[in-house]
């Protein structure tokens, strides 16, 4: 072992190889996991606790009971406007216009060639007082910058109000069956009224804030939007309910058997939605035009080249981010995501394979240290929550 | 958590271990590195009756978010390697300089393994880390 820096995340080698290293930046709940001795490592330009009581337990709390992620490094904005709906339209292939106030839809915004900028959630809040419709949208930390110039310079900011509440609010995540019951105490609302990708302003110990039934866990939970000390007593609070405290590794490992993409890694600038397998989120039939239409159209009627899969490896090796898919020895595409699946006890992968390599059923290989291994294609997601509920 | 380095082992600064017995030597990983690593989920070891080569990697070890290379102190040729291990491999955090070894080598030469790191230049060296 030569290296035993633990190799988390090969990140989007644009935004994260940066000519000059940069001070990490910290969340408000930062000190927390240092008090809980957690293992850190940097990402998207934070320095984030990898684990806490080590990935396997805190996979598992997610899994049976009820785990705890701080998220505060994810960008978080805030809009308003007349048109808000119409103008965001224009940006994503999603029709947000089906939204009913508090529902939220998973969509990515798209470039010109349909490449992906970035995946996000957008929570629609219905109208204020004054007729206006408001909505956040919740995108990836270290895409943050990126996205909020794309959103300016896209939205007309004489309709569109957009405020940044990235550095100002901190973001919990609490999932697992076991999730509602730990947080209920703590919020004035019923968390029951939220059904699966809905959202409510609620009251968490007292203070005005944002509940979600979201998640990157393939698990049911929250996503708690709170001012600072709010969310340190929250943390806390939880902790001594024994909520788990869980890092980036198990949120890997948990989004991974959930088949959810990891922005960077599964999908980037190169990669359209319908290649990412997100076709359920491109809405070509019921909307108008928006950024990259064209190209998803042509793509939607000659069929697209390759597609993410999801594969199960047939044996104990893990395929790993990177590593070669070969078909008849030839080399056909690369490992985008891999891990073995603590759930199901199998190791399992995201990988780009060309369109008629890509059935569920076919037979692949994957180069581990310079040998073939064989994997086959596979169903995603590799885990389904039973404790889910429906939206 | 204090980290134990026996004194009759012989380290790398890659974290492997040898323990050497006549011409046995008993392979394994400190617990440094098994502390670093976290769960470990996969080994890959060569066959009894492999040769192994001192400066070459052997086999790998991962855990759920790293894979590395295995280095021997020592060369020689495979005359048991531990299949609970590799059935169990989240077992070699419990012992891993007992029931956590990985091989057994008959080695070539015994007067290799003096190239690699007592305990006490071991732990100065992942103290200092």
């Amino acid at each position: 072992m030569q290296e035993l820096a633990i190799q988390l995340f090969v990140t989007n080698k644009e935004e994260l190889t940066p000519e000059i290293t940069l001070p990490l930046a910290q969340t408000p709940l930062f000190q927390l996991a240092v008090e809980l001795k957690a293992r850190l490592t940097s990402f998207g330009g934070w320095e984030m606790p990898v684990q806490f009581i080590g990935i396997g337990r805190e996979h598992e709390a997610v899994r049976t009971s009820a785990g705890m992620f701080d998220i505060s490094h994810m960008g978080k904005f805030a809009m308003q406007g007349n048109q808000l709906i119409s103008q965001l339209q224009h940006l994503v292939p999603s029709d947000l216009s089906r939204l009913q106030p508090c529902q939220a839809q998973y969509t990515v915004l798209l470039n010109p060639e349909a490449g992906i900028i970035d995946d996000i959630i957008f929570y629609y809040q219905g109208k204020d007082e004054t007729g206006e419709q408001r909505g956040i949208i919740i995108v990836n930390a270290a895409t943050t910058g990126k996205d909020k110039a794309w959103l300016n310079s896209h939205l007309d900011l004489n309709q569109v109000n957009l405020q940044d509440l990235s550095s100002e609010k901190v973001l919990i995540a609490i999932q697992g069956p076991q999730a509602a019951a730990a947080l209920q105490p703590f919020v004035q609302e019923d968390l029951a009224q939220i059904k699966s990708f809905g959202h409510l302003e609620a009251t968490v110990l007292g203070q005005k804030s944002f509940i979600a039934r979201t998640g990157y866990t393939g698990e049911d939970g929250f996503e708690v939007m709170v001012q600072p000390s709010v969310g340190v007593e929250l943390w806390r609070s939880l902790y001594e309910v024994g909520v788990i405290p869980c890092g980036l590794g198990a949120r890997d490992t948990l989004r991974l058997e959930a088949a959810m993409a990891l922005y960077g890694q599964d999908i980037d600038e190169t990669t359209t939605p319908l290649e990412a397998s997100l076709s359920w989120l491109v809405h070509l039939d019921t909307k108008g035009d928006f950024i990259g239409r064209s190209v998803l159209e042509q793509q939607k009627s000659i069929g697209v080249k390759r597609r993410l899969v999801g594969l199960q490896m047939q044996g104990r090796n893990i395929a790993r981010h990177g590593y070669q898919v070969l078909s008849q020895k030839k080399i056909i595409g690369e490992i985008t995501s891999g891990t073995l699946s603590l759930t199901l006890g199998y190791p399992v992968a995201l990988a780009y394979v060309p369109t008629q390599l890509s059935q569920v059923g076919q037979q692949l290989e994957v180069e581990i240290r310079g040998k073939a291994y064989p994997a086959v294609v596979v169903k995603r997601p590799f885990y389904r929550s039973l404790n889910r509920l429906a939206s | 958590m204090l980290l134990e380095y026996p004194s009759d082992l012989k380290y790398l600064d890659s974290h492997e271990y040898a323990r050497l017995d006549g011409e046995i030597a008993t392979i394994g990983i400190s617990a440094f590195a098994v502390d670093q690593l976290g769960d470990i989920v996969f080994l890959e070891l060569p066959e009894v009756g492999d040769a192994v080569t001192k400066g070459e990697s052997f086999g790998s070890v991962e855990s759920v978010k790293a894979v590395e290379d295995l280095y021997s102190p020592i060369s020689g040729t495979v005359i048991e390697r531990n299949e609970a291990m590799l059935e169990s491999p989240e077992q070699v955090a419990e012992d891993p300089y007992g029931e956590g070894w990985l091989l057994k080598l008959r080695v070539n030469d015994p007067g290799e393994v003096d190239d690699a790191l007592s305990a006490d230049e071991y732990r100065a060296q992942v103290e200092g880390e």
